[in-house]
């Protein structure tokens, strides 16, 4: 279920990366708590994002859920698929509903994220003892 | 208690089935130290007809009989009794927010149809259910401006009611924002000149009211330009609507701030009014205040809800784009209705009487020796006209003849002494108007 | 084939139903040269706009105004008005919203000649009979409140707020040199407060509650220090309880020269009984549509006067009013006030509507703060076998259930709430105070007589049960409105905020 060549944060945010660049967005168990997402909102291209730092925000009808960049960088691309169809980060949340698209600005970071099995495991004790 | 629907007995039923002795059980909560032993020291209980005499009595210690020529933001029009009628619907005066959207479809409808109102008005794209008045509506449309650019400084027209202006300060002062003020010509509009200098790549907004406080039409295409050019926003404050029935909209604006008050609603002695934030769609997310959205329901029904609600507090809370919680909704739906029974020949029809009522005044002033019109732009039903003494001493005099007279501008603009800014709307009569010029000829033609 | 019988109640699907219940907008019904109201001939020389006003300013004609006659005025918003809710009708046990019963006298009196048709700008001298009115009201809010002074011009219970924190902030920064930085705000709060907190340029902290649900005291000492300028309190708490430890927590705050400010929003439980002067706070607001019965009119207008003690008097919004030798004046003049919050002073209308509830009742208002307690004791005691109670302490004029044990069957608060409709009650608050997740937050109010209430709590029981036998029932409630669940994903992505007329044909 969830991407094994995927990093993830505790919020729920994914990374894949490919060399000095990284794809951004949320999971699918972040969608699924949210509901049907009606905007999401981004940050401009070549604004820095920071570990830890919320970059954006994702709205449903009720609430607004602020989105945590994952690792340090650069925002190269964002998603404008999002802009007309929000519902696109409802459906595909790993795939076309990414966010953002950054340069990393170090690497490293992103070894102290959790693999796939982790955040499974993460997201399993969540939910037994919710 | 005639608001209380219940009897002793009831209490005495409802107070065994919770289990206590008595009602003093249910504030044990409250230290002992906090629980009142005497009754409040509050007027004795009066009865509905005691009420109405109490009220009647306040009534007649006001200015019933006086003929008055004030407006400056408060204005008198005529007003429909199908207003007042409609509005005492217990369905819409006693109902709540619409937040459940299933059983307040008319609210919401009619929300719904106010925002379309506004945005025909004003010339915008996308306007909200109300604000509480003009005044924080302009406050709220220059923090908006502030949030779109994240540029923090404003330059604000001087013309700007001053009263709106002590309200923009009193927001702002905390919050980091810089107001830069910009005088008038001579014509009574907005020095292009000085404001074009003014403005900086630091500049969020330019902020004109039009009609402005003296009753001077702003130039708003050029306006406009000078604060594009340079990455601001123009917000333009309106707080005589009924002007837009003859002067054209400023479509050029980013942000209309309006207040709705001439559209129905009583001057009483100061509100509730009625104010409007009207934008461009690209800003709506921005936008303070509810707004009503059209959609469908699962059978494809047409319905109305309140929508974009994550701008709000309830949701946003220390994020939120204004506090506002509690708007004007009565008022605005008076404002609809008021609308609705004007229609467009009505409104087009009630600018261009005061049109003539405020010109017909002015040209009777100006037929005094000694007395002539301050500024020389375009108005609408406000005028400034200066006199050869004092304002303060002739409105002393105007009283003596149960005439209110007009606002002595210098009270606000202290190089603006022996001017007076007269309001004259359809509803003063050709009557009164003259009786007013007589006397202030009379006044006049006596020595100090 | 079989020929079916066509059943009456098919006809009319068929014929369609009457545009009462089909009422469109306004704009849809209007046809050119229709209308409905008609203004006394001009006595004056007409004046043609294009010159009066010249060529750049005039304006031709709005395109898609209303042109409809009186009686299509009259019957479209007659006919909107049915659609809705009203206390007029039942109860709106919607807590801390107290939607009382709206005295029509008040109605009546705002609408005097006299009342309504004044200035604020007249002379005041001509003006007497309006000061006064501003004055006994004021004189009946600070005996209620126990506080010593205030203002009546803020236009809401939030505009209140806002007014309140400047005057903190103005207090600090007058007799400590620097306003502070920090505003504690209970997570039970009321999202105004926040939100207020951030415009008066305070950041703000939460202060968590204790497993009672109450302010927790030992958390508030390690946090208060010389950065917190106020906290904001409600009491009775969002939960409907009164803050055992109120004044406990004025003394630390007043110890570390910070400042108490109460949301007076769930004031209907105190009046009367006891007053906030008493326990320590500084500065409050009153929510007037709310204890103080004027009309919510589907969302406003409303007044939220603040009261202050006197530490923070020299610091009142202007205009303020003053009396010398009996005559009453409002005056601009005042040193180290914080300015104005809104023109023209107070919503007047709302405060006359006030005035006149206070005088119904004079000191018996303490009887209907009885009764609102009263009644919401009542139902907690009829429903708190058959919904959870989250927490145990004793409830005031609101109490608050949760739908923890519904949710087991997958109905949850708003499904509930949904289902209320259909029985004829508008629903409870949902979902706050956030720190009860599922909440159902009820306030019946004073003006609920036994038979509503035992209605009400007919209702919620049986709902209970749908809830346990037939779920999918509640869940795709309401079923008996005009509009079922409205699509309120497809309004927010796709946002349709005005009608506009069809593009003409070409």
């Amino acid at each position: 279920m969830y991407p094994t060549d995927y990093r993830y944060t505790k919020d729920h945010e994914w990374i894949k990366v490919s060399g000095e660049t990284g794809t951004i967005g949320i999971t699918d168990y972040a969608q699924h708590e949210l509901g049907d997402v009606v905007f999401v909102e981004m940050p401009a291209v070549g604004a820095k994002v920071e570990a830890g730092k919320v970059f954006g925000t994702v709205e449903s009808v009720k609430a607004v859920s602020e989105i945590f960049a994952p690792v340090s960088g650069e925002v190269t691309e964002t998603n404008a698929v999002l802009t007309g169809t929000p519902e696109t980060l409802n459906s595909d949340p790993h795939g076309d509903g990414w966010l953002i698209k950054i340069k990393l600005a170090t690497p490293s970071e992103v070894s102290g994220l959790m693999d796939a099995a982790a955040y499974q495991a993460f997201i399993s004790e969540k939910e037994t003892s919710a | 208690m005639r608001y209380l629907p219940k009897s002793t007995s009831e209490r005495r039923e409802m107070l065994d089935a919770v289990g206590v002795p008595s009602i003093e059980t249910l504030f044990e909560s409250i230290p002992e130290q906090f629980r009142l032993k005497a009754p409040l020291n509050l007027p004795a209980a009066m009865s509905e007809q005691e009420i109405i005499e109490y009220f009647r009595a306040r009534s007649s210690e006001n200015s019933v009989g006086y003929t008055s020529f004030l407006g400056a933001g408060v204005y008198n029009h005529l007003r429909s009794v199908v207003t007042d009628a409609l509005i005492q619907r217990g369905e819409f005066l006693t109902s709540y927010t619409p937040y459940q959207a299933e059983i307040s479809q008319g609210t919401l409808q009619a929300i719904f149809e106010f925002q379309t109102l506004m945005c025909q008005l004003t010339g915008m794209e996308v306007a909200n259910a109300s604000m509480w008045d003009g005044s924080t509506a302009t406050t709220e449309a220059v923090l908006m401006a502030e949030r779109l650019t994240g540029r923090h400084r404003v330059v604000v027209a001087r013309s700007l009611h001053p009263e709106y202006r002590q309200v923009l300060d009193t927001y702002t002062r905390n919050l980091g924002l810089r107001i830069d003020e910009i005088g008038f010509t001579g014509s009574g509009q907005v020095d292009a000149t000085r404001l074009e200098n003014a403005l900086t790549s630091e500049t969020a907004a330019v902020v004109v009211q039009s009609p402005n406080f003296f009753g001077v039409l702003e130039q708003m295409p050029s306006l406009a330009a000078l604060a594009h050019a340079k990455g601001a926003l123009l917000v333009v404050s309106i707080s005589e609507g009924v002007s837009l029935g003859a002067v054209r909209p400023p479509a050029e604006a980013d942000i209309v701030a309006m207040e709705g008050q001439s559209f129905g609603l009583a001057p009483s002695y100061g509100g509730p009014y009625a104010g409007v934030i009207a934008t461009r769609d690209k800003f709506v997310r921005q936008m303070p205040g509810r707004l009503a959205g059209e959609t469908v329901d699962g059978n494809g029904k047409r319905g109305y809800v309140l929508t974009l609600a994550t701008r709000e507090q309830h949701i946003r809370r220390e994020k939120a784009t204004s506090n506002i919680c509690t708007n004007q909704a009565l008022c605005a739906l008076a404002v609809n209705i008021h609308l609705c029974l004007l229609g467009k020949e009505g409104l087009k029809e009630l600018a261009a009487q005061n049109l003539a009522k405020a010109r017909f005044a002015l040209d009777a002033l100006e037929k005094i020796r000694g007395v002539r019109r301050a500024f020389t732009g375009p108005f609408f039903n406000e005028f400034v006209v200066e006199f050869p003494r004092s304002v303060k001493m002739i409105n002393a005099e105007l009283l003596k003849h149960k005439i209110i007279g007009p606002l002595p501008v210098g009270s606000y603009f202290s190089e603006l002494t022996k001017r007076g800014l007269f309001c004259v709307t359809e509803t003063m009569s050709r009557a009164e108007i003259e009786r007013m010029a007589a006397a202030i000829r009379d006044i006049l033609s006596k020595p100090i | 084939m079989k020929t079916e019988e066509i059943k009456p109640t098919d006809r009319i699907k068929t014929v369609g139903r009457h545009i009462s219940r089909n009422e469109g907008l306004i704009f849809e019904e209007s046809a050119p040269g229709k209308r409905a109201f008609e203004l006394p001939p001009l006595d004056v020389p007409a004046v043609d706009p294009r010159t009066a006003l010249g060529a750049d300013f005039v304006r031709d004609s709005i395109e898609g105004f209303p042109e409809v006659s009186e009686i299509e005025v009259v019957r479209h918003f007659t006919r909107l008005s049915t659609w809705n809710y009203a206390i007029d009708l039942g109860m709106y046990p919607l807590g801390s919203c107290t939607m009382k019963y709206n005295p029509r006298v008040n109605e009546f009196v705002a609408r005097l000649e006299g009342i309504a048709t004044e200035h604020p700008y007249q002379p005041q001298e001509l003006s007497q009979g309006c000061l006064k009115i501003l004055q006994l009201l004021m004189n009946c809010l600070t005996e209620i409140t126990g506080m010593d002074s205030g203002t009546l011009e803020p236009a809401a219970g939030a505009q209140g707020e806002l007014t309140g924190l400047l005057l903190i902030r103005a207090y600090l920064e007058d007799t400590q040199g620097h306003p502070r930085k920090v505003v504690l705000i209970p997570d039970s709060a009321h999202g105004t407060n926040p939100a207020t907190a951030v415009i008066a340029g305070y950041d703000v902290q939460n202060v968590p509650s204790d497993e009672r649900g109450q302010i927790d005291i030992a958390r508030l000492k390690e946090i208060v220090n010389g950065d917190v300028a106020a906290m904001m309190v409600t009491n009775p708490s969002t939960l409907g309880v009164f803050e055992q430890n109120i004044a406990e927590a004025a003394h630390i705050l007043h110890e570390h020269g910070a400042l108490l400010y109460m949301d007076g929003a769930n004031m209907n439980a105190l009046a009367g009984v006891a007053r906030p002067g008493d326990f320590g706070v500084d500065v409050m607001h009153l929510n007037l549509h709310k204890t103080f019965s004027t009309p919510h009119g589907g969302g406003g207008p409303g007044a939220g006067p603040v009261m202050v003690k006197q530490l923070l008097e020299p610091y009142l919004p202007i205009p303020v009013l003053l009396e010398k030798n009996g005559q009453l004046s409002l005056e601009n003049r005042k040193p180290k006030t914080i300015g104005r919050v809104r023109a023209f002073g107070g919503n007047f209308g709302v405060l006359v509507r006030a005035l006149a509830y206070t005088l119904a009742y004079g000191p018996g208002i303490r009887q209907a703060t009885e009764d609102a307690v009263l009644n919401a004791n009542y139902i907690r005691k009829k429903l708190e076998d058959v919904f959870d109670l989250p927490f145990n302490s004793p409830s005031m004029h609101e109490v608050v259930f949760s739908d923890a044990r519904q949710k087991k069957n997958g109905v949850n608060t708003m499904d509930i709430a949904k289902r209320l409709i259909d029985y004829g009650f508008h629903p409870y608050t949902t979902a706050f105070p956030l720190i009860v997740p599922g909440a159902m937050m009820i306030e019946p109010t004073e003006s609920e007589s036994k038979q509503e209430c035992d209605l009400f709590v007919e209702a919620m029981r049986s709902i209970a049960e749908e809830a346990a036998t037939d779920p999918e029932l509640v869940k795709h409630a309401p079923h008996s409105t005009k509009v079922g669940r409205l699509d309120e994903v497809g309004a927010a992505r796709k946002p349709v905020l005005r009608w506009k007329p069809k593009p003409k044909a070409l």
